[in-house]
């Protein structure tokens, strides 16, 4: 008997410290323990996803170690031509040089008074190096700075030339990218700055009343004007399904609608047009007629969906395009929205997305100006491949619009790119630009071929004219140039 | 240990050529060893872990702080080895002077004292009163302070846990926050407060305290925020360093640099720049050690931390005494939150408060402090292992009346 009380007295004895235990003691441990793995999880997380930003940032003064270390990597066009590359002469003075000038001044951009272009997007790449070890003390036993990595771009030295002399004296834009890729062949800017002078110049620079240093290509805002028509147009697609086959509209050269009035560019009569003609002839008024009929919570969506008013997928310097549609607009404003007018602005670069998309069947792919990193030693360190950003419209409203477009070179404002070799499909602009002025800029964005969209254009010309007169040859000469060789 | 720090040793001598550094690597390394093995020949039943631990950290410390400034390491390591050679006394004094519980008041009203001093004479530097000169020597009595708050709360609450009790007490430890806090010395008065409130959640078991406790302290930072402008700056910094990288973001943006340019294996000694880090050597030595040794060092840094915490834990969570139990957890939380506090505003992770990595950072105070809480830390262990001992002879008596029964049983 005396064994088995025994034993019940120990048991009772061992609850007891246990629920006398503390237990908060083991809680505080717990919850210490896991807050420090939440904050090792972090500045691991946070040091490697940020690095690059980091590095770049202009008050990181850890670039000065690197560039005592490595001299700046090369950069180079697709087919292999040096557009950027560091010099060293007989007394170890580097310099950094463009071969080509001010032909890719804003693009490839400059790397002295701060950076921009691709200097700015790759500079990470340029100040570090990959060469192997061996090379490396191969370079220090001859002690030479260990080469930077070197950056190939998309960039087509024939095509950013065939644009840079038919801009000649204008100053204006123009992009050419890949709608397929998002690759981006060639970006002129004008008036531009020779990027090997750009120490001596660079107090003329910023004190001048002139614009040089602003890529106008990205960071450039024009009012749209007709090319506009392309949104408005999409917008009484999605509104009108089945039935924007039957629009009629009778062309007087004008249209009011209370006390405001809205001219066709010239005053010109179109006549009796249908949805197709009103957007081939680029008819104001009837883009006026047909702005008033739609939905303005529903347009200001759309707007929305083609990035209007919002970031763009684009890691170059570039301003925000604006346009809104909301109920409170009145019809004048309406109107002038849908011609690309008034207070609406975007820039080319935003419009050649936009036309991207339509010739991709709906899909935006990112825009992007290097192919890939490599080692001085051949090594390939990074690769970019193409990346879908975003579905910007369905695939049958695309095709709707590269028929409309394709009707503007057939029968419409673009005629002088009918009759080649390739079917283009575009739309052009002329956009006013000052009250009671018939001054305009001339707008041109559209693509080739129409089929099979391999190349996509978008060029303005400041002040020039209309964009039919204007515009569309240069675009020709640039469809030319890609798709006959 | 060793073998780090003598092959990071050879590389500041190789940079510096500099026999005063040779000498004084060597004083280094005689006088952490003997800390050591002194340790453990006095105490042999202290607690190891800790002790290494806290050598570990120290000398990584030596080694960062060496390389950005010889003068400021031997001064610190002057103090350090003050600290060691008084810290042998704090586990005989704690062990053999039980009295210890009785004075919680006195304990308060010293430390309310000390910082309130501070408060109405102490000189400003960077905006915050925390510091003031005495004889010649500047003293940042928050810091000893923390030792004589633990001892206040331990003290307090063990005597008691009811409702009344525990009002006077928090009334007690909320004016020492306050007045931290009207001193600017937020840092600081984040760690009263935090201390405070899991020492009270081990000594009630009570979950509406604890709750009710965070509740007040989320309540306190919003009406903090709105009532000061350098709050405002602090989380502003915190939340966009980059866009602020001219005013009050430049330290956070500069630190964070610092830390990626590292990469995982870091810079080497002397092959960063953590100079261009404002107060490196004190607020920021973790970004400089993330730099030149490598993010995974840093953070292998960050688990010897954290495991001398959970050791201490464990010992506390072992001791009976509940006086004691409730010192051993202020010392492990007051040391693991203001790690917490130093790395995670280092690296963004939450805004700064501008407080020391214990041991690592440069500061006088500072580690006197912390070698201070750590020989206490020892003290309590040392107590621990004697009440195994007795509690040991207990079992094994009892075990041997039990037989003895039994034996008498079975005869039966």
């Amino acid at each position: 008997m005396k064994k088995t009380t025994k034993h019940t007295d120990r048991n009772d004895n061992n609850k007891e410290k246990f629920s006398d235990k503390p237990y908060p003691i083991i809680i505080i441990s717990v919850f210490f323990s896991a807050v420090f793995i939440c904050l090792i999880s972090y500045i691991c997380w946070y040091s490697y996803n940020n690095k690059q930003d980091l590095v770049n940032n202009s008050h990181n003064t850890r670039q000065a170690i690197l560039l005592a270390q490595n001299s700046r990597g090369s950069i180079y066009s697709s087919d292999g031509q040096v557009l950027a590359e560091t010099t060293t002469d007989s007394e170890g003075n580097e310099s950094r040089n463009y071969p080509f000038g001010d032909l890719f001044s804003h693009i490839v951009g400059y790397s002295t008074n701060g950076k921009a272009g691709i200097e700015s997007l790759a500079n990470y790449y340029l100040i570090n190096t990959s060469i192997d070890l061996s090379k490396k003390v191969e370079a220090q036993e001859s002690g030479t700075k260990f080469p930077g990595d070197s950056v190939y771009t998309s960039l087509d030295v024939n095509l950013q030339q065939i644009a840079y002399n038919q801009l000649s004296a204008y100053k204006g834009a123009v992009i050419v990218s890949e709608p397929k890729t998002g690759k981006i062949l060639a970006m002129v800017s004008k008036p531009g700055f020779d990027p090997n002078n750009i120490e001596k110049e660079w107090d003329s620079l910023i004190n001048s009343d002139g614009t040089e240093l602003l890529n106008r290509a990205t960071q450039g805002l024009y009012p749209p004007g007709s090319t506009f028509k392309i949104m408005t147009s999409l917008e009484y697609i999605r509104e009108n399904p089945s039935s924007y086959n039957n629009y009629s509209f009778n062309c007087t050269g004008s249209f009011t609608s209370g006390t405001d009035t809205i001219k066709c560019y010239h005053g010109e009569n179109h006549g009796t047009l249908d949805f197709f003609s009103s957007f081939a002839k680029s008819c104001n008024s009837s883009f006026a007629n047909i702005g008033l009929s739609l939905d303005r919570s529903s347009f200001g969506d759309t707007l929305s969906d083609l990035m209007f008013n919002d970031e763009l997928p684009l890691e170059l310097n570039y301003s925000k395009s604006s346009a809104t549609c909301n109920e409170s607009m009145s019809t004048s404003d309406m109107m002038q929205l849908a011609i690309g007018q008034g207070t609406t602005s975007m820039t080319p670069m935003h419009l050649n997305m936009i036309t991207c998309a339509i010739a991709n069947g709906g899909t935006l792919m990112k825009p992007s100006v290097i192919n890939d990193i490599e080692s001085a030693d051949g090594k390939v360190v990074e690769s970019y491949s193409p990346t879908e950003y975003k579905k910007l419209m369905s695939s049958e409203e695309a095709s709707i619009l590269t028929e409309m477009m394709k009707g503007v070179v057939e029968t419409g404002t673009a005629s002088r790119l009918k009759g080649l070799s390739y079917t283009a499909a575009g739309k052009t602009g002329s956009a006013e630009f000052k009250e009671s002025s018939s001054d305009s800029h001339a707008w041109f964005t559209g693509f080739a071929p129409a089929e099979d969209p391999q190349i996509c254009v978008t060029i303005i010309i400041e002040n020039a004219g209309s964009g039919g007169e204007y515009a569309v040859p240069l675009a020709k000469r640039l469809f030319d140039a890609y798709l006959e060789n | 240990m060793f073998l780090l720090f003598t092959a990071c040793f050879i590389q500041i001598e190789a940079k510096v050529k500099d026999i005063n550094y040779l000498f004084f690597f060597s004083v280094i390394v005689v006088i952490i060893f003997a800390a050591i093995v002194l340790y453990h020949m006095i105490y042999p039943d202290g607690n190891r872990l800790i002790i290494n631990n806290m050598c570990m950290l120290l000398m990584i410390g030596f080694i960062m702080i060496t390389r950005l400034s010889f003068s400021k390491s031997v001064r610190q390591f002057i103090i350090a080895s003050g600290s060691i050679i008084i810290g042998f006394f704090v586990p005989d004094i704690i062990f053999k002077f039980k009295k210890l519980r009785d004075y919680s008041i006195v304990y308060a009203i010293l430390g309310l004292v000390a910082i309130g001093i501070v408060l109405l004479l102490g000189s400003a530097t960077n905006g915050s009163k925390i510091s003031y000169t005495f004889l010649g020597v500047t003293f940042q009595p928050s810091e000893p302070v923390k030792i004589l708050f633990i001892l206040f709360v331990a003290a307090s609450l063990y005597k008691s846990t009811d409702i009344v009790h525990v009002m006077t007490t928090s009334a007690l430890a909320a004016a020492h926050v306050i007045i931290l806090v009207l001193s600017k010395d937020l840092g600081s008065a984040l760690i009263f407060f935090v201390v405070y409130l899991f020492m009270l959640f081990v000594a009630t078991k009570n979950f509406v305290y604890l709750g009710s406790g965070i509740l007040l302290g989320c309540f306190a930072s919003i009406v903090a925020y709105k009532l000061f402008t350098h709050i405002q700056v602090r989380v502003s910094a915190w939340l966009d360093p980059f866009s602020q990288v001219e005013s009050g973001g430049y330290q956070i943006s500069q630190s964070l640099f610092g830390i990626s340019s590292g990469g995982w294996f870091g810079l080497g000694l002397f092959g960063g720049s953590p100079e261009s880090i404002p107060y490196v050597e004190a607020d920021f030595i973790f970004s400089a050690i993330a730099e030149e040794f490598g993010i995974i060092f840093a953070c292998i840094m960050i688990v010897i931390c954290l495991s001398t915490f959970i050791m201490m834990m464990y010992e506390a969570y072992r001791l009976k005494d509940r006086f004691y139990q409730l010192i051993g957890v202020g010392i492990a939380v007051t040391y693991i939150f203001q790690v917490f506090l130093t790395i995670g505003g280092g690296t963004k992770f939450i805004p700064l408060t501008g407080v020391t990595l214990p041991f690592v950072s440069y500061g006088g105070t500072s580690v006197l402090t912390t070698v201070l809480l750590m020989s206490m830390f020892e003290g309590i262990t040392v107590i621990r292992y004697e009440e195994s001992y007795k509690d040991y002879l207990k079992r094994k008596k009892e075990r041997q009346e039990y037989e003895e029964n039994y034996e008498a049983y079975r005869q039966e």
